[in-house]
Parts: structure tokens; C-alpha cells; sequence
């Protein structure tokens, strides 16, 4: 686990071991708020955030904390962060902080956090720990991201919708609304994320298998 | 010697066979689904034709979309059992007649995708396809899936002639509003909602209801019909009585009780019965043989659930009908059901222990 290529550390956060499509981590904050990409995005960049401190953080006291108490410490780090990341939202981006709300609080048990913090800072050093957090909350991003604006696109016809609210004025550019669509909406329902997932994942799949065949196919003129 | 007569021919079980397959038992419900069927195309003109058309299509397409896609071998045979067919023209049967194109592809490709092949294909879904596109077409799109018309013997305008029809299907064409009006349950739920009482609200008893003289889904209207259809299967024992009991009664006992304790707050179990896709879910849906309990004592509770549901959901829901929540709901409970309601093993009793033979009876 001691790997520090960090092309590997990119590769892993952003496609092979994505916290949403590949280790499926995170799910009850995927499922709720990617109702709409400009919401998928906040709580994405939010997580980031938190990820990226709490594995510096965890990654410097690996040593000091043994083992038996590592994980209640781990716990109090992370919901501090949390905290500071809840009350700034609060105050710079209020609007999104209504739509989040309470999911921002619950970043202290989404277990993607705890889960680096346990599978990668407490074994490897400040830096890799650094960007093996930003990889995977890019990643979860990315994926949060996805999954809302397909919601979005297919329930309410529009693309980042109050994006200028969140990032400033400058990025009223990103919302799209298609004329005269009702919207189905069921896939801003919870059984719409879920179905929603279950396509993207079946299509990582096919994705990963037409990689690998052409890999082994390009494997094997070399090696013969 | 002659080596011929040393060699047998080996012959797989079953060794005889009654001639039952998944087609035929396909056929059989078609057919006791054809004549309310036919009887919908003349209430409802030829919208209703191509909406059902559609949907059929719509499913058999993506049928054998998935069928590629999961590579299963020979598509042909599996796409022909008529299981797919028979799920979109459930589906176009609750349907509201004149709902536009893009209802039926959806609905199918809900129905299949989602509803059936996801799990693995025939045999393996947990619900009800058909009810599960029924379901999520109505919470995605209440409007359309809401706009019932009168049939048209009933209504004051002619009837729309081909073309026309085609662009009202076509969703070119607005559906005209003097066609179009209230289901009895969504009539008697929005007056209880203003306030009146139901015994004023209601001018008309539920007697048309049994030949489909009143605003309803396209296939569901006529009463008679569906029930014909359902004793065809009874009697051809395609479906046991269990479920279709058990649906019928947990509507009518608790209708009753209540329409008698307060008739202004509760409608009569007659309306209930011979309303929305009740007769419909009794006997062409409760008694899916891959959604509902393999006993038959489970399936009498499963069709008292459904009933006992349905009717809650019609008479306290947001809803005005619930048979199509109350399927759902009831699907999901089905393996608990089966868990209770194992059947005796043979040479066992109840509690599976062996049962006891004297040694010298």
C-alpha cells in the first residue's frame, strides 16, 4: 500500500477506484443530493475539501496515535473539519448551504473519508496522503457531478441550474434550460438516482472490459 | 448378432408432457385480454389503437434489445414466448387512452429494461414490470397520465377520424377539453377535498361502470369484459381463484364496513369493485406467476393485501386509485409470504420433523 506514484494515486481516485463507481463508498450523500449537477458539484468540492485536510492531518499523527484509539481520533479530526467546512459554507455560499443543509454536517459519517483515512494517510506519507485525497475527491466530484446532471437533465430539463449562485455570477454561462420539457419527476425521486447509478455502473463495466480486451490485445504481439 | 437391438435411445425426462409452455400460458391470458381489448378500440377510436400498438411494440424492441445486449442464444425463441407482449399490453391497458407516443416507448422501455431484464429476464423480477412502468409513468408525468376522456358514444364530439387521431397520438393535436373528464374515484376524491359530501357529489350509481360507460384507463373500463376474461382463466386453470378472491374481497369488506358506518365519506364497495383497474389487477395482475406467492395460501393473503392496500390508498392516499401502488408494495412482501407459507414436505409434518410411522401398521 506503500506506493508513491502518484500517476497510479490520480488513476486510482479518478476511474479504478472511484469512491462512488468503483468502491460504491458514500452512497446515502450521492443518492440525496445529486437531485441537480450544481448540488452534486458543492457537496463534491465540500467533501474534497475535508478529504484532502483530514488525510494531511491523519498522515502527520500516524505515528503519535496507536492503534487502539486510532480510529476515535481519526473521528474528531474529521468532524472538526467538517465543522469549519459547515459554518464557512454557511456563510460564503448560503444558498447552496440551504439546498445541503444537513448533508454537509453528515460528512463526519461519510465513510469515503474514514476510509482513506484508514486504507491510505495512516500507511503512507504527508504528500501521497495529500494527493491521494485529492485524487479520490475529484473523483467522488466528478462522480456527484455526473449523477446530478443526468437527474437534472432528465427531471427538470436543465444543466446547472443556480450554478451562479454557488460559483458568482461569472459562471451563469453553465446553466442550460431546455425548452418545453416537463420533466420526469421520478429521476429526481430517489428510485431515479438509484436507476441512474445502476446504468453508470453498468457502463463502467463495459467500459473496463473493452479496456482490458484491448490491452491484452496490445499485450500480446509484444510479448510473442 | 444384430447390433441394433443392444442400443437404446436415450430419452431425457419429462417423458410425457402436457403440453403446457410459457407461450401457450401467454397465449391463453392474450386471449382473455383480447375481448376487453377490442371493446376499448370501439369506446375509445383509434388513438387507443395506436397506443396500444406502440406499447407492445415499444416492449417486444426492447425486449430484444436486452436479450443482445445480455448475449443471451437464440434471441428469436426467447423473444417469441410472448411474455413480452403480453407485459406492454398490460401496460397500454392501464393506460389512459389517449396518452401520446412517447408515453408507450417510455412505458416500454420502463417496463422491460428496468421492470424485467435487469433482475435477469423472465421469471427472475421482483414486480410486476407493467406495474412498475404503470407506477413510475404516473408519479413522473401526473398530466398526461392523468387526462382521461370520455369514451366516445358518451362524448359530444365525433369521432376523430384517422389522421386525426394519429396527431392527437402524435401530440401534434391538443386532446379537446369537451372529451375530456374525471374518473369516479378521482371525481369522488377531489370533491371530498372541497368539501362535499360524496352522497351529493355522486349523481350517476356505478352501474355504467360494468359495460366501460365512464372516463378510465383504455382496458380497464369494462367491467363484464375483464371479468369474462378472468373466468376463461379460471376455468382453463391458467390462474387459481386464490388471488383474484383475496383482491376482490380485501376491497369489498372494508368498503363496506366503512360506506356503512359514514356513505358520505366513503364510497360503496360496488363503486370500489367496478372502478379503476380493480378487476383488472384481481385477475390479469395479482396473479403474475412470478411476482406473487408460489402457495395458494399464500397467494389468498397476498390478493387480501393487495385489496386491503388498495383500498387505503383510494380512500386516505394523495392517490384517487391504488391498485398499481399496492401490487408494488405487495410484490415486495411476496418472499417473506413464501417463507410462511411453505408447504407441507412430504413424509414431514408442519414443523419439518419426520412424522412418525409404526413400525408394524
Amino acid at each position: 500500500m506503500s506506493d508513491n506514484n502518484y500517476g497510479t494515486i490520480v488513476k486510482d481516485g479518478l476511474w479504478e477506484q472511484n469512491v462512488v463507481f468503483a468502491q460504491m463508498l458514500a452512497l446515502c450523500p450521492t443518492m440525496a443530493v445529486t437531485t441537480s449537477g450544481t448540488n452534486g458539484l458543492g457537496m463534491g468540492l465540500a467533501s474534497t475539501a475535508v478529504l484532502v485536510v483530514s488525510n494531511i492531518l491523519v498522515s502527520i499523527i500516524r505515528k503519535t496515535v496507536s492503534d487502539q484509539v486510532r480510529i476515535p481520533v481519526f473521528v474528531v479530526l474529521i468532524a472538526t473539519l467538517v465543522t469549519i467546512v459547515d459554518l464557512a459554507m454557511n456563510a460564503w455560499v448560503h444558498e447552496l448551504y440551504k439546498v445541503l443543509g444537513l448533508f454537509i454536517a453528515l460528512i463526519v459519517v461519510n465513510c469515503a473519508i474514514l476510509g482513506r483515512a484508514e486504507a491510505y494517510a495512516v500507511k503512507n506519507g504527508v504528500l501521497a496522503s495529500a494527493a491521494d485525497g485529492l485524487a479520490m475527491g475529484i473523483g467522488f466530484t466528478g462522480a456527484l457531478t455526473v449523477i446530478g446532471l443526468v437527474r437534472e437533465f432528465l427531471g427538470s430539463g436543465t444543466l446547472f441550474a443556480q450554478a451562479s449562485q454557488m460559483l458568482g455570477p461569472a459562471f451563469a454561462f453553465l446553466e442550460v434550460q431546455i425548452p418545453d420539457y416537463g420533466g420526469a419527476l421520478l429521476m429526481i425521486l430517489p428510485p431515479g438516482g438509484f436507476a441512474v447509478l445502476g446504468f453508470m455502473l453498468a457502463g463502467k463495466r463495459i467500459i473496463d472490459q473493452k479496456l482490458a480486451a484491448r490491452g491484452e490485445a496490445a499485450a500480446a504481439p509484444a510479448t510473442a | 448378432m444384430n447390433p441394433v437391438s443392444l442400443t437404446a435411445q436415450t430419452v431425457a425426462s419429462p417423458h410425457a408432457h402436457g403440453g403446457n409452455s410459457v407461450s401457450r400460458t401467454m397465449f391463453r391470458v392474450q386471449l382473455a385480454l383480447a375481448p376487453a381489448t377490442l371493446y376499448g378500440f370501439w369506446l375509445y377510436g383509434w388513438p387507443a389503437f395506436f397506443l396500444w400498438a406502440l406499447t407492445i411494440l415499444s416492449c417486444v424492441g426492447f425486449e430484444a434489445l436486452s436479450l443482445k445486449l445480455a448475449g443471451v442464444p437464440r434471441i428469436k425463441g426467447t423473444l417469441l414466448d410472448g411474455s413480452a407482449v403480453l407485459t406492454g399490453w398490460l401496460l397500454a391497458m392501464t393506460l389512459p387512452p389517449w396518452a401520446p407516443w412517447w408515453v408507450a416507448v417510455l412505458g416500454g422501455f420502463i417496463a422491460i429494461v428496468i421492470g424485467k431484464q435487469v433482475f435477469g429476464g423472465l421469471g427472475q423480477n421482483v414486480f410486476n414490470p407493467a406495474m412498475v412502468a404503470r407506477v413510475a409513468l404516473l408519479v413522473s408525468f401526473p398530466l398526461p397520465l392523468t387526462l382521461w376522456v370520455l369514451p366516445l358514444p358518451m362524448s359530444a364530439l365525433a369521432t376523430p377520424d384517422f389522421v386525426g387521431s394519429l396527431r392527437i397520438f402524435l401530440g401534434s393535436l391538443p386532446v379537446p377539453d369537451a372529451v375530456t373528464s374525471a374518473t369516479l374515484l378521482g371525481h369522488a376524491k377531489t370533491e371530498l377535498s372541497r368539501g362535499v359530501d360524496l352522497a351529493a357529489a355522486l349523481h350517476a350509481g356505478p352501474g355504467l361502470s360494468w359495460i366501460g360507460m365512464r372516463a378510465g384507463s383504455f382496458g380497464e373500463s369494462a367491467a363484464i369484459l375483464i371479468l369474462c376474461g378472468g373466468l376463461y382463466l379460471l376455468i382453463t386453470r391458467v390462474i387459481s381463484w386464490h388471488a383474484p378472491l383475496g383482491v376482490l374481497a380485501g376491497v369489498a369488506i372494508p368498503a363496506a364496513i366503512a360506506h356503512g358506518v359514514d356513505p358520505g365519506r366513503f364510497l360503496s364497495p360496488e363503486a370500489h369493485l367496478l372502478s379503476g383497474a380493480l378487476m383488472l389487477g384481481a385477475f390479469f395482475i395479482a396473479t403474475d406467476y412470478v411476482t406473487s406467492p408460489n402457495t395458494t395460501t399464500g397467494q389468498l393473503i397476498f390478493g387480501l393485501g393487495v385489496g386491503l392496500l388498495t383500498w387505503v390508498i383510494r380512500s386516505f392516499g394523495a392517490y384517487p386509485e391504488g391498485v398499481a401502488f399496492a401490487v408494488l408494495l405487495m410484490n415486495a412482501m411476496t418472499p417473506v409470504i413464501d417463507r410462511f407459507c411453505k408447504p407441507r414436505i412430504l413424509g414431514r409434518d408442519r414443523k419439518g420433523k419426520p412424522i412418525d410411522i409404526p413400525e408394524n401398521a
